[in-house]
C-alpha cells in the first residue's frame, strides 16, 4: 500500500484540496446528470401515464 | 441470410434494442470505473515532478476526450439528420449535447484545479483552454437553441447548423498546443508516438476514458429512448406501449 495511513490518502501529498476538489466536483456532476435525466423521464411517464421502473434495466 | 441495416433506423425498434443494452453498458461502465479508481489511486505512483496532483489526470483526460469526441459525434448525427431527415439521426444529436456539455464542463473545472497547484493560476486565455470553453459554449448553444425552438423538426434543423459549423473547433483544440506556443503541455498520448508516462498511469487513464465512454453511452440511451418517447407519443407504438400490448 502506497499510502501510510487514511489522511496520508486524503492529505494527497499537500494537494488534497485540488484533487479532492476535481473528484468530488466529477462525482457531482455525474449525480447531477442522473437526477436530472430521472426527473425528467418521471415527467414524461406521468404525461404519457406509463408505469415506473428502474431506469437502467431498461425496460420496456 | 440477409440483415436488414435500416430496421433501426426506426425510432420504435432502436427504442426496444436501446432498452436491451442499457444494463449491459450499466455493469461495464461500473466495472471500469472501480478498476480505473482503484488504479487511479492505489497503484498508480506518484509522478516525479508534480507529486500527488497529476492525479487529477484521471478525470481530466477522460472528460477532455469525451467532450471533443461527442462533440464529432453529435455533429455528425445532426448533419446526417439534416441531409437525410432521418428523425432518429436528429435524436441522437440531441441526446448526446448534455452529456458532452458535462464532459467539457469537467474538463475546464478539473483543468482549473490542476492549474492553480501547476501553473499558479486557475485560468489562462492560452489556445488550448480558451477553445475549448468555446467548445462548452457551444453545446450550450446547441441546447439553447433547440430548447428556444417548439417544432422539433426546425429544431433539429437550426441545431444542425451549429453543430456542424463548431465542428471546425474541434481539430482546433486538438493542435492548439501544437500551433500556439501554449501554457497548457503537449500531448502525453498519440498514435505515432510511445506515451510519455508510466505504464500504470497509462493504464489507469485509459480504464477512466472507458469508462467514460460507457458511461456516455448509458446516458445517451436513455436520453435517446426519452426523446423517442416524447416525440413519438402520438403513434401507435407508443400507444400500444401505454396499453400494455408490446410488453
Amino acid at each position: 500500500m502506497k499510502w501510510e495511513s487514511v489522511s496520508d490518502f486524503f492529505a494527497m501529498g499537500g494537494y488534497g484540496l485540488y484533487v479532492w476538489g476535481s473528484y468530488l466536483v466529477a462525482i457531482l456532476c455525474v449525480i447531477g446528470e442522473v437526477v436530472w435525466i430521472r426527473i425528467r423521464r418521471r415527467t414524461l411517464y406521468k404525461h404519457l401515464g406509463l408505469r415506473k421502473g428502474s431506469i437502467l434495466r431498461g425496460e420496456k | 441470410m440477409t440483415i436488414n441495416w435500416f430496421k433501426y433506423a426506426s425510432p420504435a425498434s432502436f427504442y426496444f434494442l436501446a432498452g436491451r443494452m442499457i444494463p449491459y453498458f450499466s455493469i461495464a461502465a461500473t466495472l471500469f470505473l472501480i478498476v480505473g479508481l482503484y488504479i487511479a489511486f492505489f497503484s498508480a505512483p506518484t509522478d516525479f515532478q508534480q507529486g500527488e496532483a497529476y492525479r487529477i489526470i484521471f478525470i481530466h483526460v477522460p472528460a477532455a476526450w469525451m467532450s471533443m469526441f461527442l462533440y464529432v459525434v453529435m455533429a455528425f448525427w445532426a448533419g446526417i439528420g439534416l441531409a437525410f431527415n432521418t428523425r432518429l439521426s436528429s435524436m441522437m444529436a440531441s441526446a448526446i449535447a448534455p452529456t458532452g456539455a458535462m464532459f467539457a464542463f469537467l474538463a475546464l473545472w478539473t483543468g482549473a484545479w490542476w492549474g492553480k497547484p501547476m501553473w499558479g493560476t486557475w485560468w489562462v486565455w492560452d489556445a488550448r483552454l480558451t477553445s475549448e470553453l468555446i467548445l462548452f459554449f457551444l453545446y450550450i448553444g446547441f441546447m439553447s437553441l433547440q430548447a428556444a425552438i417548439d417544432d422539433p423538426r426546425r429544431a433539429d434543423k437550426a441545431g444542425a447548423v451549429i453543430a456542424l459549423v463548431g465542428v471546425v473547433n474541434v481539430p482546433i483544440i486538438y493542435f492548439s498546443v501544437q500551433w500556439w506556443n501554449t501554457l497548457h503541455q503537449g500531448a502525453s498520448v498519440s498514435l505515432i508516438q510511445s506515451p510519455k508516462m508510466a505504464t500504470a498511469m497509462l493504464s489507469g487513464m485509459l480504464i477512466m476514458v472507458l469508462a467514460a465512454w460507457m458511461y456516455s453511452i448509458v446516458m445517451i440511451l436513455i436520453r435517446a429512448r426519452l426523446i423517442i418517447l416524447e416525440r413519438e407519443r402520438h403513434t401507435a407504438w407508443v400507444s400500444e406501449l401505454k396499453e400494455g400490448v408490446l410488453e
